[in-house]
């Protein structure tokens, strides 16, 4: 990477085709989509695109081998990085809930101590800190996936997941026992960077928040 | 934790081989030479300190300090910067010393990081302090002091960012009346750098639209080389606010701003009114230094007004400390030149020249700038002499071999 050219690590997977968008919208060079990959130059706009895995964005970011990055906020919450937090892209835009099957909701408020008081999720950090805010002692179960599954089969009594639209949730019989923070994607941006190419980052945000959804 | 594997250590602690020592040295030997040449005299203090004293006063958060009981059950840690140390040092050794005082170092300090970062817990820093002299001129000179230091070791692609403390507190004591709970976490937010939730709590305060409009443009109140002049930025921020603690701040920000164009080094300095820094310690101008090479900042320093009072002799005070270790690695990053190594050579002799051989070795370390070993060869491992590729991994090793009492074999084999 050289001083003049600015790279930006894209999550791979299913934001991809909304940060295309918003960039096109905005005007901004975008590269070729039908590319497999991982490292895509853009010579003439000195640009790079690096195509991570979302959970990994942020990591390059901070270590500065990509100069921005566009990151859902629930990676920042779940692992808080020392980077700037330049923009709300508006996109991706879901909620992080506590999730339970009806009864769970009823017998919170009734006798405690039928409830285990198991907890699964993707986001081990932020449910620990957020049922202990709460005054309440959970045993945390770290998932990977089809984290609706675990009320369904007994795993845990409730889970901490992002809520789109909720259409999942019905489907299975779950209901949003509370909201604890709305998600959408980010761009954040290495300390670094923010300084040394201030004029390029500067610019790209100025672009970018004419164009992003009120 | 399991039992550590014998090669392991403590996390966040690091071990220099040989080169990187040298080059440690090196960059070490260079700053506080630069540093020397401004009139900053070196000092040295224990890696212990008391918890009550330097630990304290010391601008690192209490969970990252490393502690420690002494003897008598009294609460010790390991140094986590070296400005309280001096400012202790001030305030006793060097009471009757009159200001200014100019102090250098360059030491190890140590801070609990935590697990899941790859942080170091204990790394070198080089420092300066320049202490009971209130004017912008020493402000700035520390400035140009922390410039010159990076020029020295041959960083050439760097930025300095300065900001005031002052400003952002003025303009937040004017826009909230003293309402302390939302500028306390809109500072928080800049101090975090998370310009995201800072917009988003403006949008959700209950405040005139003009105050809001105000305290959205102090996000974009930066400039300096790239993008806006340093003179455009305070302008703009005379307009937000009419507080006396802001405008005083810009006063003397302004002041700075000529000393660092006298000093002919304004192109490496931009104005970030933004930047806040450790609330609790910094007291006025703060800055930053960035290099492309490093993702982190390789320098931090500002005002610390407070400090000295807390040591008993109360002076406004300023300095900076170079992160060493990530000056190295970015100046590992930039340079592909190795720096000139010493010379080698090997002396290697029978027991029966023994005295001839050392003497020899004596002269030639006291003569030359030469690492000079000495390798007794015993006449029944003579052997290994007439190896031809021991000894041609030899001849790479050393730049020059001598014998006493070994006869030299061409291609080995017949004596």
């Amino acid at each position: 990477m050289t001083s003049s050219t600015l790279r930006i690590a894209v999550p791979k997977g299913r934001m991809v085709r909304q940060v295309a968008e918003l960039w096109q919208r905005a005007r901004l060079p975008w590269m070729a989509d039908d590319s497999r990959k991982l490292l895509i130059a853009l010579p003439e706009a000195q640009l790079e695109f690096v195509m991570a895995k979302p959970v990994d964005v942020a990591t390059y970011v901070e270590y500065g081998v990509a100069d921005v990055g566009i990151v859902g906020k629930d990676m920042l919450i779940e692992h808080p990085r020392d980077v700037y937090e330049l923009l709300d892209l508006r996109i991706g835009q879901c909620r992080m809930c506590v999730i339970g099957l009806p009864e769970v909701s009823r017998s919170l408020t009734g006798s405690w101590h039928e409830v285990r008081h198991r907890v699964a999720t993707k986001y081990p950090h932020t449910a620990s800190q957020y049922f202990r805010e709460q005054g309440q002692q959970v045993e945390i179960i770290p998932l990977n996936g089809s984290i609706e599954l675990a009320p369904l089969v007994g795993l845990a009594d409730r889970i901490v997941d992002l809520v789109e639209t909720g259409a999942t949730l019905r489907d299975n019989g779950l209901t949003i026992l509370d909201t604890m923070a709305m998600i959408s994607s980010r761009l954040i941006c290495n300390r670094s960077s923010f300084r040394m190419k201030q004029k390029r980052i500067v610019a790209l945000c100025e672009k970018l928040s004419l164009v992003i959804d009120e | 934790m399991s039992k550590p594997k014998p090669f392991e250590k403590p996390i966040g602690l690091t071990d220099y081989i040989p080169p990187l020592v040298e080059q440690l040295r090196q960059v070490e030997t260079t700053l506080l030479e630069c540093m020397a040449r401004w009139g900053y005299r070196e000092v040295k203090t224990p890696t212990l300190e008391f918890y009550d004293t330097v630990g304290v006063a010391s601008a690192t958060e209490d969970q990252k300090l490393f502690k420690l009981l002494d003897r008598w059950g009294t609460t010790l840690v390991l140094r986590s910067d070296m400005t309280a140390p001096i400012a202790r040092v001030v305030g006793s050794l060097l009471r009757h010393e009159p200001p200014p005082l100019r102090l250098s170092y360059h030491a190890n300090v140590f801070r609990r990081m935590a697990e899941e970062t790859s942080r170091s817990s204990e790394f070198w820093q080089t420092g300066a302090e320049l202490i009971g002299d209130d004017s912008a001129e020493a402000d700035a000179e520390t400035i140009a002091l922390a410039i010159g230091c990076l020029q020295a070791v041959g960083v050439t692609s760097f930025r300095m960012a300065v900001g005031h403390v002052d400003f952002v507190d003025g303009l937040f004591r004017e826009c909230f009346a003293g309402d302390d709970t939302p500028a306390e976490q809109l500072k928080q937010h800049l101090l975090l750098r998370n310009y995201v939730e800072y917009r988003q709590m403006l949008h959700t305060l209950d405040i005139e639209e003009s105050v809001r409009m105000r305290l959205t443009q102090l996000l974009s109140l930066r400039g300096g080389e790239e993008g806006r002049t340093v003179n455009e930025v305070f302008v703009q921020a005379k307009g937000l606010t009419t507080h006396r603690y802001a405008h005083e701040a810009l006063d003397h920000l302004t002041r700075v701003w000529r000393v660092l164009s006298a000093y002919g080094i304004a192109e490496h300095v931009m104005v970030d009114l933004t930047m806040i820094g450790n609330l609790q310690y910094y007291t006025g101008l703060t800055f930053e230094g960035y290099t492309q090479h490093s993702a982190f900042p390789i320098v931090n320093g500002g005002r610390y007004d407070h400090l000295l009072s807390f040591f008993g002799r109360a002076m406004p005070a300023r300095g900076f400390a170079l992160k060493t270790d990530r000056l190295l690695e970015s100046l590992w990053a930039s340079t592909t030149s190795k720096q000139p190594q010493r010379k080698t050579m090997l002396v290697l002799y029978s027991p029966t020249e023994q005295a001839e051989a050392l003497a020899f070795a004596t002269v030639q370390r006291q003569r030359q700038e030469m690492a000079v070993t000495t390798r007794c060869v015993y006449p029944e491992a003579l052997d290994w002499t007439n190896d031809a590729t021991r000894m041609a991994y030899l001849h790479e090793q050393y730049d020059a071999i001598y014998r006493f009492g070994i006869a030299e074999q061409e291609g080995g084999g017949d004596m």
